[in-house]
Formats: C-alpha cells, sequence, structure tokens
C-alpha cells in the first residue's frame, strides 16, 4: 500500500469507529449545545454586540474541541490499540491519518456553531462572507493542528480530561486572537482586504504547528 | 562557577543601590544624576529591574527549550533535568517581570492590566511555564515526562514569534515599540537613554543573567543528586 493509501485507510478507519459509538460527535453537539444556552441565559434580554458575539463564537469553539478532539489519541490508548498501530503504520501516516480526521471533525464542529448561532443570536449577521469564510476554514484547520499534536502529548497522562485545555490554551491564543479579529470585520462587513493581515497571520500559525508536529510526532508516539 | 557567583552578587548590589540612591535632576551634570523623564521622573528607574528580569525570563524559557531538543536527540536524562531547572527558575522569573511589571503599569498607565501585547505574551509564557509542569506531574515515568514535555516545550516556544513580532504590529500597546509608537514600532528599539543610566542597566542585564546561570547550576546540581538518590532507592 502506498502512504497515501495508507493515511486514507486509518481515516477511514476513524472515521468508521466514530460512526459506530460516535462518542465525539455526541459529546461536541452537547458541548455546544449546553455552552450557547448558557450564554443566552447569561444574557437575557440583551442584545449583545457583534464585538462580543464574535468573541463568544470562538469561545464556544475553542471549549467544545477541546471536549472532543483528544479522543483521537486517547481512544487508542485507552482501547490498548496504540501499539499495534505503532506497529503496523509509520509514524507520518499516523500523524497525518489523525490530523486529517480532526480537520474533518473541526470544520463541521465550527459549521455546526456557526448555523446555531445564526439562528440564536439576531445580532449575529455574517456581512463579510468570504472573510467569514476564510477565517472558518484557516480557523478550523490551525486549531486541529495544534489540538491533534496537544492530544497527542496527554494521551499517555493521567489526568488528560483536565490538562488537555490547559495545554492547549497557550498554545492556541495567538490563533483565537486573530480569528476574533477577523470573526469582527466580518460581521462589520469590511472589504476583503482588511482582513489580509489576519488571514497571513492563520496562514503561518497553521504551517508553523503543522510543520512543528510532524517533525516532533516521532518523539510523541514512539517508546 | 565561582567567578559567576561573585560577579553577579556584585553587579546586582551595585544596580540596587545605584539604581535607587542617585538622585534625578533636570540638568544632569556628571555621573551622579539621572535626567528626569517626564511622565517617568522616578518610576523610570524600575527599568533597571522590570526589563533585566523579563529578558532573564525569556533566556531561560529558551535554554529550557534547547535542553529540550538536546533530550530529544541524546535521550539522556541530563539533558531534562537542565531543561526542568532552568523552566523552575523561568517560571520564578516570569512572576517577578509580571508583578514589577504590573506595579510599574499601575502607576504609569493608570490599572495593573491593560492587556498591552507584552502583557499579553508575558500572561501567555506563565501560563506555559503553568502548562509544562502541570504536564510533567501528570506522567508518571521519568522518560516519558521527559519526553513529552521537552515536545510541548518546543510546540510551545512556535508561538513565541508570534508574539514578539506580530501581534505588536497587529495590536496598539503601551510598551516602547508598540503599534502606534511615535519613535517606531518593531522588536528592536532605537536606544535613548544617558550614558550613565545605561551603565547601569547593562550592569543589571549582565547582572542578572549571571544571577540566572549560577542558580541554573546549582539547581541541575542538585536536581542530578535528587535523581541519583531516588535511583539508589528504587
Amino acid at each position: 500500500m502506498s502512504t497515501i493509501a495508507r493515511t486514507w485507510a486509518l481515516v477511514v478507519k476513524d472515521a468508521r469507529s466514530e460512526l459506530r459509538t460516535r462518542y465525539a460527535m455526541n459529546a461536541l453537539v452537547m458541548f455546544v449545545i449546553t455552552s450557547v444556552a448558557t450564554i443566552l441565559f447569561a444574557m437575557r434580554e440583551d442584545q449583545a454586540s457583534p464585538e462580543l458575539l464574535a468573541g463568544m463564537y470562538w469561545v464556544v469553539v475553542f471549549f467544545s474541541s477541546m471536549s472532543g478532539l483528544s479522543r483521537i489519541f486517547v481512544s487508542e490508548e485507552e482501547k490498548g490499540t496504540a501499539l499495534a498501530l505503532q506497529l503496523i503504520a509509520s509514524p507520518t501516516v499516523v500523524y497525518v491519518g489523525k490530523l486529517l480526521f480532526n480537520c474533518g471533525l473541526t470544520l463541521l464542529l465550527t459549521l455546526a456553531v456557526t448555523v446555531l448561532y445564526l439562528i440564536v443570536f439576531p445580532g449575529f449577521v455574517v456581512a463579510s462572507f468570504d472573510i467569514f469564510a476564510v477565517t472558518w476554514l484557516l480557523g478550523s484547520l490551525g486549531l486541529a493542528s495544534a489540538a491533534t499534536i496537544i492530544a497527542a502529548i496527554i494521551a499517555r497522562a493521567n489526568t488528560r480530561g483536565t490538562l488537555y485545555p490547559v495545554l492547549s490554551f497557550p498554545v492556541l491564543i495567538p490563533l483565537l486572537m486573530t480569528v476574533m479579529r477577523s470573526t469582527i470585520r466580518a460581521l462589520a462587513g469590511e472589504p476583503f482586504e482588511n482582513a489580509f493581515g489576519e488571514f497571513q497571520v492563520l496562514f503561518s500559525y497553521l504551517l508553523v504547528m503543522t510543520g512543528g508536529s510532524y517533525l516532533l510526532f516521532e518523539h510523541v508516539w514512539k517508546d | 562557577m565561582r567567578i559567576v557567583k561573585v560577579l553577579s552578587i556584585i553587579l546586582i548590589t551595585f544596580v540596587l543601590i545605584a539604581g535607587i540612591a542617585i538622585p534625578l535632576s533636570p540638568a544632569p551634570q556628571g555621573l551622579f544624576e539621572f535626567p528626569i523623564i517626564p511622565g517617568l521622573e522616578d518610576k523610570a528607574r524600575n527599568i533597571f529591574y522590570h526589563v533585566p528580569i523579563a529578558w532573564t525570563t525569556v533566556l531561560a524559557f529558551l535554554v529550557s527549550m534547547w535542553y529540550g531538543y538536546r533530550y530529544l536527540r541524546t535521550r539522556s536524562i541530563d539533558d531534562d533535568l537542565k531543561s526542568v531547572s532552568s523552566a523552575g527558575l523561568g517560571f520564578m522569573l516570569c512572576i517577578l517581570a509580571t508583578v514589577t511589571g504590573s506595579l510599574w503599569a499601575k502607576f504609569n498607565w493608570g490599572s495593573f492590566w491593560n492587556w498591552d501585547p507584552r502583557e499579553t505574551s508575558i500572561f501567555v509564557l506563565l501560563l506555559i511555564y503553568g502548562a509544562y509542569f502541570a504536564l510533567r506531574s501528570a506522567l508518571a515515568s521519568d522518560e516519558a515526562r521527559a519526553r513529552l514535555s521537552a515536545v510541548y516545550a518546543i510546540i510551545a516556544g512556535l508561538t513565541v514569534p508570534f508574539f514578539i513580532f506580530v501581534l505588536p504590529r497587529m495590536v496598539a500597546g503601551l510598551h516602547p515599540g508598540a503599534k502606534g509608537d511615535v519613535d517606531g514600532s518593531g522588536p528592536v528599539l532605537e536606544f535613548k537613554m544617558a550614558p550613565n543610566m545605561r551603565v547601569v542597566f547593562f550592569s543589571s542585564l549582565i547582572g542578572f543573567t549571571l544571577f540566572y546561570i549560577w542558580l541554573l547550576t546549582l539547581r541541575i546540581r542538585a536536581a542530578r543528586l535528587e535523581h541519583h538518590v531516588a535511583d539508589q532507592h528504587s
């Protein structure tokens, strides 16, 4: 089997096991609903400004992803299949496969949060669709990239549930600050060129994180 | 090592005395008067302590990262001991830099915390150190602890350029070199300091760096002994 075919086989295996148990998806969906409901309770009848909603959007995305994205490595560790995977696949295949799966999951997650926000918050109107679409894509991929390597790191630790957001947050701050800024631009209806600075940061963040993880993954994965 | 110890004590003592005792004057004459900087006045003295401590914090993090990287190559536990010793010192210095900076911010900018880009960066560095030690305490085996914490230090280090080069240009700030500064923005500042202040400042920079090196060697020796004792008992 070629490397691409192996990687794809791993993604399909993870997707199949996820569709059978729906563990990560259920956790993500419930977390999104719970946190949006909490925000609605907190705001009562007040109409939040678009700036606040743009920030809250990524707060929900961050904490929801922290509830589900570590699953990808933790489940291998819990089921005792990590060793088998180490034997049959190279670290590169494992890393790229897991990263692709998490990217897909994060894109679905942010899409779900977007739909929910459009329904429940009248102030959340995407005026610049193009800025929002690029932010959604680059933001989700960057988030998935950082979340994947941290998930691999914490899979071996004994307090992984609490450790995951603690370890991810400092690494994700540059990304979160940037996506919040460009989401504000999208809601304010600014022209596409205005968000180029943010896109450059997001793109370089994605490259740096993925490149760094790719180089270091071998040390995390192999004992 | 003796020379490092003695020199750091001499330099820091000199900085403590000179930085506090030399009077300010509107028209400074000779070596023993500092100029008055409008808006800063006596608060300008904090630059002799806050900036060198902040510099040493970053140095400690880089050293920790470097030995983490070395560990991944050599897999010798000694490199991990060096890495964690430096991280521990960096954490302490980071708290000191945050406190001295926060106090300075209160008296110059009006509040203890303003989310200026540099304040954000030091806050993130505090979080990284905290997360690093939380990760270490959650891993049972020496080998996994050394390996995974080294990887985490490097991954966290990858975000540092964003804080140093990118963020200050995007967000308006209060520190010199921030976006909107009249003297131009960027990580490298044009140095405008009276010559005698410069002497105290650079003595402090060297003094705190040597102090860090001295404490680092002490901590590494202690860590080696602890490791040795733990080995004997197991």
